[in-house]
């Protein structure tokens, strides 16, 4: 079927030209975001825009909520729309496509004047126009307008609602313990005991979780998780993440002073990008970010009012990074901002590669030459699969490349409890590791910490253990061992897994998954599906990722929501999912882009 | 110079300077030259220095963990080094740190936390049922009935849900919305949420953000962050700390030369202040927010501690049901709370909420996807709100235990109230307002001419010059007023009435006695 549609393979093959990367074009300060957003405005409002503005849009919005009434609460989907833009399969309305809260937004905006009138409202002070514009074009996909409308499916399923499905599965996210895996024992026991210290007299505990809960409560004000810590965290954590740290790292000294704790690793970053950006115009800050990146670093950096600056990873190599791609990256942002810092997500969000020592010191390499701060996200450290593939960490191969770099290049390390074998997500817990960081700048740090008081202490206490597990000579040592074993084995099997599956099917080709959670699958779309998505004005992965929870309940991100060289449709799917799971939904997955194709054909 | 100055801190700092010396870094900037499109500055200067960094930041203070505490954590060190001190502990009655004092969590609290961080002991016989039914209840509503998942980024939805109940118990009926509801982490974390997402506009019609004076010092630090106005109208010192509604007025009318003020927030109780807003206040204030279209923030985390038996907590959003639809219907409001005051004083989990009245759908939708970027509030604090907002009810295992655990921290806390107050009042040259609620005394302080020429010798605010003998002569940690902002010329400092009572009793008499040495030696 595949061969039958006329789409263009050609990059593939390595034959096509290289498609010519998006390039900021704006700038100016107030827009640097502009070429992935051209109205300024956010997802949602993206995807309103062309319906708002057509007539029909209005007509259906009125005709849903009549101006006398309050703005309606219940999802429209039940309601038949009109015939011209029922998608080709006939199947699925576009208002159902979109979560229930965009729909009310445009029936709101449609009645809102009437409305205020007869109410005698008064405009509000906060409303669309008169909110942060830097936020307003912050965009996060992970959790965008299909997450919402995978949340509206779930509750039609319970109310009975009849769907071509029986469940939504939620490959969206890397949330591991949503997907049914079980926590690993000793680190809950451990803050069983701080939370309830009654509990250190049970005999159903160990005695190394209890040695190890009295530790750490003696270090906590008040020897209680209900006080605060210090900013920066409890300091004998702190000492433990160093000392975790020389560990892995074989011996290079990590001190204390360095590291900070924070509310899972998405904090710490969002705290240095914000000490690094200044200046106005074209001094404004610029940060290198991979194109497909993690949407926390754009999102960041757009409520900043920083200039993003895409590098591209190369998918014909395995998503490497490469040098020359940097320098292009650099040399034309010059042009319209300060490029200040560098981003690198290893192991790859969404991308799944894992970085070779030499990339990590060509990188370091070209930070250093052209004085870019470095800030390595290293949350997947835990999670290489592929045979041959070895995690690096960036201060460890900085360290070792010794005079000028060691001494000078400055670094900002995170790590989290929510990835790894441990999956804590709800706990928010991280650190950051600052290398090289300027004294004062590091004061400033600490008193910017210091206006949120503290992480969250039990999330402090998964760290821990995270970093201190159980020794040999411990209780607990083989249980634990155990259980990180089967959790990291059965990943590396679902990473396998999935590459095969998606690389079997026609139209869909999957770069090997490394490391990290995910796969990030480049599709190939017919023509009339992209024009279908375009009349429509959803980007075309979001058209068809949008379909495929409507029809079969998996809620997958769109590539868009990531990045992606133009022209180019990817999606990033969770390897999460049970075993058992997960084989029937891939093959699901490829079905559906099959039919898709084919009805687009 | 840049490079001098860059010299003096690399020394100050040789660990992360490594042993290598001049001749490879000039190497290194002979280097650099080679390379085209360069900043003309030295190779040895940092990225990011106190030059180059983010100047909204730089200007942050606060000083609740400032110089000051940072100077209490030198002085512990010194102490456990055995390094001789007129006295033998460091009190930090710096922080509303309710547990750091001694205070014992509540229990039923803490066991269903117990239940839900470890589901194992589910079966455990040691386990009142009542909290066995609310851990099971929390669980189920987790995704894969575990606190390790990520919850939805407003947080989940049972919880919220037992949320909009409690409102609308406290209020009296008056009806809460879940979706209206949005857990935080911590009621910081609302709070600088909000006032992110309403500044906006350059020179003249930039966001103005009404604090009042003196404030808790998160809301100048996140104005100065988002480089919005700060515009303070101050408290009555004479009348209590009241709120006057003139002075809001006033207030207003000078920034909207220079501002556009925007918002309006509200500490009721107040922090650092201590007073309870009568009704009639409340509804001023949102008279006076209605008429000059200002957005009110509600800062309601000190609900639960009002001590003075002839005053109440009126929230916000009740007093605006009941003033009618003119005003329910249009006033826009948010409104804070949090685990880490009231009775059970759990800081350390970071639980809180905000609720939202009359915002713009468009503006919710906003809102949530600004949330979702740091994916959800910790999953722990959100199951602690939840047994704050759906403690035992008569009739449960775990009722009595509860309540009186509850009240006697409440008692407790009264009486420490009461008892702070009276003590500063004999003091000659302190004047303490009567603390009404919250967890603070707020004294005025009288500082000598001597001792303020003192202080500024030493570029020191006369109050934190105050604060920092008292230190160091007593271990005694308090804040400086001029933290929290105060009319110029006056002196205040902030101190917790959290210490348990016998040592609160001392703490007070060292207070005292260095008072009056002071202002001896200052004479």
């Amino acid at each position: 079927m595949w061969v039958s549609c006329p789409l263009s393979w050609g990059r593939w093959a390595g034959t096509g030209p290289h498609p010519k990367p998006r390039l900021p074009s704006h700038p100016l300060p107030m827009a640097p975001r502009a070429e992935l957003c051209p109205d300024g405005r956010g997802l949602a409002a993206r995807l309103l825009q062309p319906l708002l503005s057509s007539q029909w849009g209005q007509q259906a919005a009125a005709k849903r909520a009549p101006p006398s009434q309050a703005p309606p609460s219940q999802p429209w989907p039940t309601e038949p729309g009109p015939a011209d833009l029922i998608p080709a399969s006939g199947s699925c309305h576009l208002l159902s496509l979109l979560p229930a809260h965009l729909s009310r937004v445009m029936a709101l905006r449609a009645v809102e004047h009437s409305q205020e009138a007869a109410n005698g409202l008064k405009e509000k002070v906060l409303t669309l126009d008169s909110m942060n514009p830097c936020v307003r074009r912050v965009e996060y996909a992970v959790r965008g307008p299909i997450v919402q409308r995978a949340l509206e499916l779930e509750q039609e399923l319970r109310q009975g609602v009849k769907k071509p499905f029986t469940e939504v599965i939620r490959a969206n996210i890397g949330d591991a313990q949503a997907m049914g895996q079980i926590p690993i024992t000793f680190p809950r026991q451990v803050l069983a005991l701080c939370v309830h210290p009654d509990l250190l007299n049970s005999p159903d505990f160990p005695d190394d979780a209890k040695r190890r809960a009295e530790r750490i409560l003696q270090a906590c004000g008040g020897h209680s998780l209900g006080a605060y810590s210090i900013s920066a965290g409890v300091q004998m954590i702190r000492e433990d993440v160093a000392r975790y740290i020389e560990r892995r790292d074989g011996g290079i000294p990590a001190d204390p002073n360095n590291i900070f704790l924070s509310t899972g690793a998405s904090d710490a970053i969002v705290t240095v990008l914000k000490l690094l950006v200044t200046g106005e115009g074209r001094t404004r800050t610029g940060v290198l970010i991979p194109t497909p990146q993690y949407p926390l670093y754009s999102a960041a950096l757009a409520e900043f009012n920083a200039v993003q600056v895409d590098y591209y990873l190369d998918e014909e190599r395995a998503w490497a990074l490469d040098v020359a791609e940097l320098r292009r990256a650099l040399r034309q942002a010059r042009d319209h901002c300060r490029p200040r810092a560098l981003c690198v997500i290893n192991p790859g969000n969404p991308t799944g590669q894992v970085q070779t020592r030499a990339c990590i010191e060509d990188v370091i390499r070209f930070a250093f030459e052209e004085r870019l701060f470095l800030l390595a996200d290293e949350v997947y450290q835990d999670n290489v699969y592929a045979e041959g593939s070895q995690f690096h960490s960036f201060k460890k191969v900085l360290t070792e490349m010794g005079p000028p770099y060691a001494a000078r290049q400055e670094l900002a390390s995170f790590h989290s409890i929510s990835k790894g074998f441990m999956g804590e997500c709800g706990f928010r817990g991280g650190y950051v590791e600052v290398v090289n960081m300027d004294a004062a700048v590091k004061q400033q740090m600490q008193k910017l910490r210091s206006v949120r008081l503290c992480p969250p202490t039990p999330g402090q206490v998964l760290l821990d253990v995270a970093v201190s597990p159980p020794a040999p000579s411990d209780p607990s040592f083989a249980q634990f061992q155990a259980e990180r074993r089967a959790v990291l084995a059965e990943l590396a099997a679902k990473a396998k897994l999935t590459e095969q599956v998606f690389n079997e099917a026609p139209g869909i080709r999957c770069n090997p998954v490394q490391g990290a959670m995910y796969s990030f699958p480049r599709m190939e779309l017919p023509p009339r599906a992209v024009q279908r998505a375009q009349e429509l004005g959803l980007a075309p992965d979001m058209f068809f990722c949008l379909r495929l929870l409507e029809e079969t309940g998996i809620c997958v991100v769109p590539g868009s929501g990531f990045g992606q060289r133009e022209g180019t449709y990817h999606f990033r799917m969770t390897i999460l999912p049970p075993m058992e799971k997960l084989r029937p939904l891939l093959e699901k997955l490829s079905q559906f882009h099959a039919k898709f194709t084919c009805e687009y054909s | 110079m840049q490079r001098a100055a860059a010299l003096v801190r690399r020394g100050c700092c040789p660990r992360t300077l490594g042993p290598w010396g001049r001749s490879q870094s000039s190497a290194a900037a002979e280097a650099s030259a080679v390379l085209k499109v360069r900043p003309e500055r030295s190779r040895r200067e940092r990225i990011l220095t106190l030059e180059s960094m983010n100047p909204q930041v730089k200007a942050v203070e606060y000083a609740v963990r400032g110089p000051i505490v940072l100077k209490a954590g030198e002085i512990e060190l010194e102490l456990q080094r055995g390094i001789k001190k007129p006295f033998t502990e460091v009190i930090r009655a710096n922080i509303g740190d309710a547990q750091a004092m001694g205070q014992q969590p509540i229990t039923f609290l803490r066991q269903v936390m117990a239940l839900c961080t470890y589901p194992n002991l589910l079966d455990s016989p040691s386990f009142p049922e009542d909290a066995k039914k609310r851990a099971r209840r929390i669980l189920q509503a987790c995704g894969g009935n575990s606190l390790g998942s990520y919850s939805a980024s407003q947080g989940v939805n049972c919880i919220r849900e037992d949320v909009a109940a409690y409102i609308t118990r406290r209020d009296g009926g008056v009806p809460a919305d879940p979706d209206n509801i949005y857990l935080t982490t911590g009621a910081s974390d609302g709070i600088s949420t909000i006032l992110k997402i309403l500044v906006s506009g350059g020179g003249k019609s930039r966001t103005g953000v009404m604090i009042p004076i003196p404030q808790y010092p998160l809301y100048s630090a996140v104005i100065s962050e988002l480089d919005a106005i700060q515009v303070n109208y101050y408290l009555d010192e004479d009348n209590c700390w009241a709120l006057n509604v003139n002075e809001l007025r006033r207030a207003v009318q000078q920034a909207k030369e220079h501002c556009n003020p925007k918002v309006l927030c509200i500490i009721n109780p107040g922090n650092p202040t201590g007073q309870v807003q009568s009704r009639k206040c409340i509804e001023d204030v949102i008279h006076f927010a209605w008429e000059e279209k200002l957005f009110l923030l509600a800062d309601e985390v000190y609900q639960d501690n009002v001590y003075s038996p002839d005053c109440k907590f009126h929230s916000f959003k009740k007093v605006l049901y009941e003033m009618g639809p003119e005003y329910s219907s249009n006033v826009e409001l948010a409104s804070f709370h949090s685990t880490s005051k009231g009775y059970m004083g759990e800081c350390g989990y970071r639980g809180g909420y905000m609720e939202v009245i009359n915002l713009h759908p468009e503006i919710k939708g906003q809102l949530v996807k600004l949330l979702s970027v740091r994916l959800c509030p910790p999953v722990s604090g959100q199951a602690a709100m939840d047994i704050v907002v759906n403690p035992p009810v008569p009739g449960e295992e775990s009722f009595e235990q509860f309540s009186r655990e509850k009240e006697s921290v409440l008692g407790n806390l009264a009486k420490k109230a009461k008892l702070t107050e009276d003590m500063f009042s004999q003091v000659p040259g302190i004047h303490c307002n009567p603390l009404m609620g919250a967890m603070y005394a707020f004294p005025r302080i009288f500082i000598p001419a001597k001792a303020v020429e003192a202080a500024q010798a030493r570029k020191m605010a006369p109050d934190m010059f105050y604060c920092m003998k008292l230190l160091e002569e007593t271990g005694i940690c308090v804040v400086p007023g001029s933290g929290f902002g105060q009319r110029e010329g006056t002196y205040h400092f902030r101190m917790t009435i959290l210490p348990p009572v016998e040592k609160l009793k001392t703490v007070l008499q060292k207070v005292k006695d260095f008072h009056i040495k002071f202002l001896e030696e200052y004479a």
